[in-house]
């Protein structure tokens, strides 16, 4: 059941975020209840000078789960860069969660920019996770560029919309059966989550449907459940479906073979 | 004018933003002797509660805030309408644009107190809003204020009830560290006391102050998004509030370009006459706030610690400092906020 990231195993396969929560502490209940090992911070906004969000990066630390740095709400390849830089020397992880945003209305990855950057930060040493869309060729330069990772989006930033392009996710799984793939962004509901691991997806990144659910620790402990449950279900090989009905029980006195 | 009886402990509060002046209060009330000892010259741009909104909106709050804000904001509100200058009761109005309305419906699933604006309800309620917005939540029974009258009209009526007032005092860490010469000191210094609560942190905040004659409204005006909502008071002379950013961060100082093409797109969105508004202010600061952004009593010695109010400064500080006269001089433990998920 483990999943290996950049030579780090874990046994949970929901990566949670940190942001939008009520209090910090409602944000570390739902950590612990998601039983996540692996939780993004955002450095952007909170950056300032001095490390002056310090407090609210210790506490996540603290908690005993591993920092995946995001360099979220960056637009360039300079600032994204520039933002996994210092990330590395604040939580001294050369991970980073690479986002190069496009475009504002559906916050969409600007490609381009996305594969620059992460053609710069694996050279630097990073380790790249990078939060790309479903489309086959931008993962290959990627992978090429050095990301050993490939975060897809289900559907846009916060939309909760589940996942929008089923056949584009599904052949991106089918090219890449060794790439770790993790949804990252767009999960609504756990239902999504599921049929994301269902189909064959190594992992789950989510934020906004944990951090904006009325209860949110009690929604991390579903989205916890259905990621498993998806994993699970994905590993005990489903049944293939089909066009008739099949009847799971003998239909007794039914002559068939005079059919 | 309450007489102070001689056996009331003397009682020395430390800070002049909001929580200091109501414990000053609530303690001089019931005939304690009170000395307020704050290193500015009075309430000012020193502390944050100068910066704050002054919406008293417990209704709205309940969106992200925990049930025992609702509590203390009904107990506060009813301090604020016995003081002038009295808050304005003209309820608040909560809006979004059309492609935001799912974060509407949220809202209004989470908070109570609603009723249902459509687009004629809000041409009636704010007339330069019309044809604006096509529905929008109104709050009627909340109300709001500028708490840069409300904060010398508080120094003015202590003043009244007998407190002295040593200004422009910078407390050294060594008066801190040694015991109070009153019988109580009441530490009301915000994020200041950092020192001592090591679980408090800054939480930073940005606003701005714009003045135009082109917009009118008459009560706050909150505007949903995804990431950044925001609010718009409304205060005299054609001056107007917007606010607030959350960030998690200490710095107390340099706004930055990001924040503020936040605030003023919103107040944009609001109504484009804001484009020729004047930016009279940028003002930036840090909100004081545990982990749980919930308020703090904490004993220590002879000291009171009363801190943490995080964005609920004028919702929370009355019936907080009620808690602390009523433990202080009752021995009445505040188990509503005292005890609640204490990190120590």
């Amino acid at each position: 059941m483990s999943l290996d990231l950049y030579g780090t195993t874990v046994q949970s396969r929901l990566l949670l975020g940190t942001s939008l929560y009520p209090s910090p502490a409602i944000m570390l209940e739902s950590l612990k209840a998601s039983a996540a090992e692996i939780a993004t911070v955002s450095l952007r906004r909170e950056s300032g000078t001095e490390r002056a969000g310090q407090a609210f990066w210790s506490l996540i630390k603290d908690s005993g789960v591993q920092v995946l740095p995001n360099t979220a709400g960056c637009k360039t390849v300079k600032e994204a860069v520039t933002t996994a830089q210092m990330a590395r020397e604040l939580f001294d992880t050369p991970w980073v969660k690479l986002e190069v945003i496009g475009e504002d209305d559906t916050l969409q990855p600007d490609v381009f920019g996305l594969v620059e950057a992460a053609r710069i930060l694996c050279f630097e040493g990073f380790e790249v996770f990078p939060y790309t869309t479903e489309d086959l060729v931008v993962a290959e330069k990627l992978l090429a560029a050095g990301c050993e990772v490939l975060m897809p989006w289900g559907a846009p930033i916060g939309s909760g919309r589940g996942l929008n392009n089923l056949y584009g996710l599904r052949s991106l799984r089918a090219h890449f059966p060794k790439v770790p793939l993790v949804i990252d962004a767009g999960i609504g509901l756990p239902s999504h989550a599921a049929q994301a691991m269902e189909m064959g997806y190594d992992a789950i990144m989510l934020n906004t449907a944990v951090a904006k659910a009325g209860d949110p620790v009690a929604m991390a402990r579903a989205f916890a459940a259905a990621t498993d449950a998806g994993r699970t279900a994905y590993e005990a090989d489903p049944m293939e479906t089909r066009d008739m009905a099949a009847p799971s029980t003998p239909v007794a006195g039914t002559p068939f073979w005079n059919n | 004018m309450p007489n102070s009886s001689s056996n009331a402990p003397r009682v020395e509060i430390v800070g002049s933003g909001v929580v200091g002046l109501t414990c000053a209060l609530a303690f001089a009330e019931r005939g304690c002797p009170v000395t307020l000892i704050a290193g500015s010259a009075g309430p000012d741009a020193s502390c944050c509660s100068w910066w704050a909104g002054g919406m008293l909106a417990p209704g709205c709050e309940m969106e992200s805030a925990e049930p025992i804000i609702g509590v203390l904001g009904a107990e506060s509100m009813a301090f604020w309408d016995q003081l002038d200058p009295k808050p304005v009761k003209n309820g608040t109005l909560v809006v979004a644009a059309a492609r935001d309305t799912p974060d509407l419906k949220r809202f209004g699933r989470v908070t109570e107190g609603w009723e249902p604006a459509d687009s004629a309800r809000i041409a009636a309620l704010e007339p330069d809003l019309a044809e604006r917005f096509a529905t929008g939540l109104f709050f009627p029974q909340e109300s709001h204020f500028d708490p840069r009258e409300v904060l010398p009209a508080l120094v003015e009526r202590l003043k009244s009830l007998g407190v002295s007032f040593r200004f422009e005092e910078a407390l050294s860490d060594s008066h801190l560290e040694a015991d109070p010469e009153a019988d109580w000191r009441i530490d009301c210094r915000g994020l200041a006391a950092r020192d001592k609560l090591p679980d408090l942190r800054g939480v930073k905040g940005e606003m701005l102050l714009l003045k135009t004659n082109e917009v009118t409204l008459s009560r706050p005006i909150r505007l949903l998004h995804p990431r950044i909502p925001l609010y718009i008071v409304p205060r005299a002379d054609g001056l107007f509030m917007v606010g607030a950013t959350m960030i998690e961060s200490e710095e107390r100082d340099r706004p930055t370009v990001r924040s503020m093409l936040e605030l003023l797109s919103a107040a944009y969105a609001l109504h484009p006459a804001f484009g020729e508004a004047e930016v009279i202010e940028i003002g930036v600061d840090a909100r004081p706030a545990f982990p749980d952004n919930l308020p703090r009593i904490r004993k220590d010695g002879r000291t009171l610690r009363v801190n943490g109010m995080y964005r609920h400064g004028y919702l929370a500080a009355p019936a907080v400092a009620r808690r602390a006269a009523d433990y202080l001089l009752e021995g009445r433990v505040p188990e509503d906020i005292g005890t609640r998920g204490d990190y120590e």
